[in-house]
């Protein structure tokens, strides 16, 4: 029985994480029950605070998180939307913007150019938060390899470290981090560190691990995780009793410490119990059980753990407490299953065998009740109900939508699956499900768009079309007349310039003048054919008349040329707002035809793309929606042979500890399994008193 | 008792094996999947850039486009609830702001709050701010602002702080 036990625990410690490096997110102890390597990528989402925002996380590194976006509102604009978490959005907006900057002539002119080095930056991260990392590696790449000062070079590569550390290749990361010299940013320095430590972690080198972190022990904004690490760090390098000593620093409670920081204080104090039974020191392994918070995450592990630590000890009384704690909780959870097992098996070693039995039958029509309902929920997975859950959008306003799930009466399996959602991988899976969800809503709206499009153009079209030749003819009318009426002024402003050198006062005569001297003329003309007694008085007359007018033009003419000139600026201003006129005509002229013309090629090109990515993200998500429904069945499934399992365990338990109590009361064996009310314990006899049984 | 305990624990554990043993060839798939996914994202947003592009000039040509952009001055305190904007006294935008949106433009996010189409010449902006001060105290605060409208795009920029607003553009 005591190697069945041993067993057991082995078991229900499978669902610990085993002696493994730690991460600010990483506080979740079903998702490293998956891949032994997820803590890689869990250790990368805590190194990336802006992934997964934790108290333990630290700053908030979008766009740099300075207000720096308001100097270029479309860069401005996708911050807005990243800091919303809206990543499509940010990254098309950035993208359309930085295509922009790159097409200007002048670069420098373009207000994104002081901001290009953060814009190029922040487009890795937004394609790594939209879960883009191969586009993310190539736009760091970029910045990488650009000819840049230190602090932004040294930036790009613990970028692009990061990347690879949480694609899982650290090989790869270490050679960024190793291009890291020169001038650090201070708000990333801990964060290199951290990453360069996990990286030695993942790439089997725990002694340099250790050196590094032991320099980050009470950095702010790792405060736990790095004391963790290297605890672990210490462990993984052989030097079993410092990474204890260490590990039982970082499980020690602290005053303020966050959720985060008692989840990986829990997790330490965990691995240390672990440690401790495996060195079948029960007394300190039940120490280190005892100081996990019972409301954190590893709270049932830690109950089940410290009942199997009394219990292999021999002391089965102390482990009634936990077991009888745990028992009571959520009977969904896989500890609280083993713990209604436990509980009874560790009344028949008091020789309890009543209560054991009773403690039998109930666990027997708890997991009866637990395999129906997953029975239920299994079906109502194959029926789609999952997937459409998921993919409910109010639930996903919530920061912990996963965590909603479980009250969905109508999803019973989300229940179960909450565990299994928080994983690394499936997570991922999920959230590619939703963004394929989210990309196929907004490819259906942009489908219904074109025909807007189309009926805009077409009506346009309608209009425009039948104005355009009059307003055409009309405009070449006023064409003619404006070209005329500018050749006019030009001849005007030149014999004005040559009266300056040579001065003819008679083009500056009035209409009557002009009027005078032709009558003058044509009389002059006609005196010439009186006989010659008569023309000399009346000659004489003309040339005064002539004289008086030509006196005027003469003393008048400075004044007159310097009115002309300025009759002539006034004309020229009459003439700008013609010519603005006119350059707005052609502007409009042009705009209505490009209003309706030159799109169709376009908007076919696109409509067809659309059609194509709709067709493609549906069969993705329908790949994606299958693959999650079997990987969910495929956990209720093996939740429900584990429940099987316990459930024969429970029923031939219950048979025997139904015998022990016949015995232990000096009937006779029970012809059945039935359990004879008579011969069952009182179920309030505390295993402290066991009266009545045998001791 | 003890030989079914310990067939039952050879059974589970059995079980963690063969089931560790699904979850990996699950996870190949998965990443075959990601990969495919991250690919198709690339597409739609080169589709969702040229469709903006598209939408641009079809609905904002560039001699009548006007964009107006919110942000909250550097460091203020103000806890924005809505803004009102009327262009040339007719309504252009009515905005209630959510916390998170609150957030993002308290970490100096820009939101463009109207798109729209006006003609060149001279133009009357009215603004209307309400919000709350860090002291709980009602805030509510009107602007009236000219803007010359040329022949290239206007984007005009107000900046909301707790006892001003202020106009630029870019």
């Amino acid at each position: 029985m005591r190697r069945a036990s041993t067993i057991a625990l082995a078991v229900a410690l499978t669902a610990l994480s085993g002696i493994q490096p730690c991460a600010a997110a990483d506080t979740d102890p079903s998702a490293d029950t998956h891949c032994s390597s997820s803590w890689v990528s869990a250790v990368a989402r805590a190194v990336l605070p802006w992934l997964h925002s934790c108290e333990a996380g630290g700053k908030d590194s979008i766009g740099a998180g300075s207000t720096d976006g308001a100097r270029d509102p479309y860069f401005g604009e996708s911050l807005y939307n990243a800091y919303q978490g809206h990543w499509f959005e940010a990254l098309q907006r950035l993208d359309a913007e930085l295509g922009q900057h790159y097409r200007v002539d002048d670069q420098t002119q373009d207000s994104l150019y002081p901001l290009i080095g953060q814009a190029e930056f922040s487009v890795g991260d937004f394609e790594l938060n939209y879960r883009m990392h191969h586009r993310a590696g190539r736009a760091i790449t970029a910045v990488l390899e650009a000819d840049v000062p230190d602090a932004v070079r040294n930036e790009a590569a613990f970028r692009l470290a990061r990347i690879h550390f949480q694609k899982g290749q650290p090989q790869d990361a270490m050679h960024a981090l190793e291009r890291i010299h020169g001038e650090v940013p201070e708000n990333i320095a801990d964060e290199i560190e951290f990453l360069r430590a996990n990286t030695f972690l993942a790439m089997g080198q725990p002694a340099e691990a250790a050196v590094v972190l032991k320099q980050l022990l009470g950095a702010e904004g790792l405060e736990g995780f790095a004391g963790y690490n290297y605890g672990i760090a210490l462990l993984q390098d052989g030097k079993t009793e410092a990474g204890q000593q260490q590990l039982a620093k970082a499980g020690a409670a602290g005053r303020k410490d966050s959720k985060a920081v008692v989840a990986i204080r829990d997790k330490a104090n965990m691995v240390l119990g672990r440690l401790m039974l495996e060195a079948k020191d029960y007394a300190n392994a039940q120490r280190y059980f005892d100081r996990v918070s019972l409301e954190g995450p590893y709270s049932n592990q830690a109950l089940l753990s410290a009942g199997w630590a009394d219990a292999m000890a021999g002391n089965y009384q102390r482990a009634l407490v936990p077991w009888k704690l745990l028992a009571s909780r959520e009977s969904t959870d896989s500890a609280v299953q083993e713990a209604k097992l436990a509980l009874p098996h560790a009344y028949g070693k008091l020789n309890l065998h009543g209560r054991a039995a009773v403690l039998y039958d109930e666990a027997l029509k708890s997991f009866g009740e637990e395999l129906e309902m997953l029975e239920f929920s299994t079906q109502s997975v194959r029926d789609g109900y999952f997937l459409k859950a998921l993919a409910r959008e109010e639930i996903q306003q919530d920061k912990l939508w996963v965590v909603k799930l479980r009250d969905l009466e109508e999803a019973p399996e989300t229940f179960y699956l909450t565990k299994l959602m928080a994983s690394h991988d499936f997570q991922t899976a999920l959230q590619n499900y939703l963004d394929l969800e989210d990309l196929r809503r907004k490819l259906e709206s942009w489908q219904t768009g074109f025909d807007a499009y189309d009926d805009v153009i077409r009506q346009r079209h309608d209009y425009y079309e039948p104005l355009l030749p009059g307003v055409d003819a009309q405009f070449r009318e006023l064409d003619a007349q404006y070209k005329l009426r500018s050749e006019q002024r030009d001849i005007l402003a030149r014999r004005l310039d040559d009266q300056l050198t040579k001065p003819r006062p008679e083009l500056l005569a009035k209409a009557d003048e002009r009027i005078a001297l032709d009558r003058i003329n044509a009389t002059a003309a006609a005196i010439k054919r009186l006989p010659e007694a008569e023309r000399d008085a009346h000659m004489a007359r003309i040339e005064r008349l002539r004289g008086a007018l030509t006196w005027t033009l003469r003393t008048q003419y400075p004044d007159r040329l310097g009115e002309a000139h300025a009759h002539l600026e006034e004309l020229d201003v009459e003439l700008g707002t013609l010519q603005q006129r006119y350059r707005s005509f052609v502007r409009a002229r042009q705009a209505s035809v490009h209003s309706y013309m030159g799109y169709d090629d376009g908007i076919r090109d696109l409509r067809n793309r659309v059609r194509d990515s709709l067709e493609r993200v549906g069969q993705l998500q329908k790949q994606q929606g299958a693959l999650i429904e079997a990987v969910a069945i495929e956990e209720l499934t093996a939740r429900a042979e584990r429940l099987k399992g316990y459930q024969t365990q429970a029923r031939y338990a219950v048979a025997d500890s139904y015998d022990r109590a016949s015995q232990a009361q000096g009937g006779a064996p029970a012809a059945s399994t039935t359990p004879d009310a008579t011969a069952t314990p009182d179920a309030t006899a505390t295993p402290g008193a066991p009266a009545g049984e045998g001791k | 008792m003890k030989k079914v305990f310990l067939r039952a624990a050879a059974l589970l554990l059995a079980m963690v094996c063969t089931h560790a043993w699904a979850q990996d060839g699950y996870r190949e798939q998965m990443k075959g999947l990601d990969e495919q996914v991250q690919e198709v994202k690339s597409d739609v947003l080169s589709i969702s850039a040229e469709l903006s592009q598209l939408e641009e000039k079809l609905l904002y040509p560039s001699d009548t486009h006007f964009a107006l952009f919110v942000q909250l001055a550097k460091g203020d305190t103000l806890r924005l609830d809505s803004v009102d904007v009327k262009v040339d006294g007719q309504p252009a935008a009515h905005y209630i702001y959510s916390f998170k949106e609150l957030e993002a433009l308290q970490k100096g996010g820009v939101q463009r709050l109207y798109t729209g189409n006006i003609a060149s010449g001279e133009h009357q902006l009215e603004v209307t701010v309400a919000g709350k001060r860090a002291n709980g105290e009602a805030y509510s605060r009107s602007e009236t602002v000219a803007f010359t409208k040329e022949i290239k795009p206007k984007l005009l920029g107000l900046t909301v702080s707790s006892d001003s607003i202020s106009s630029a553009g870019w």
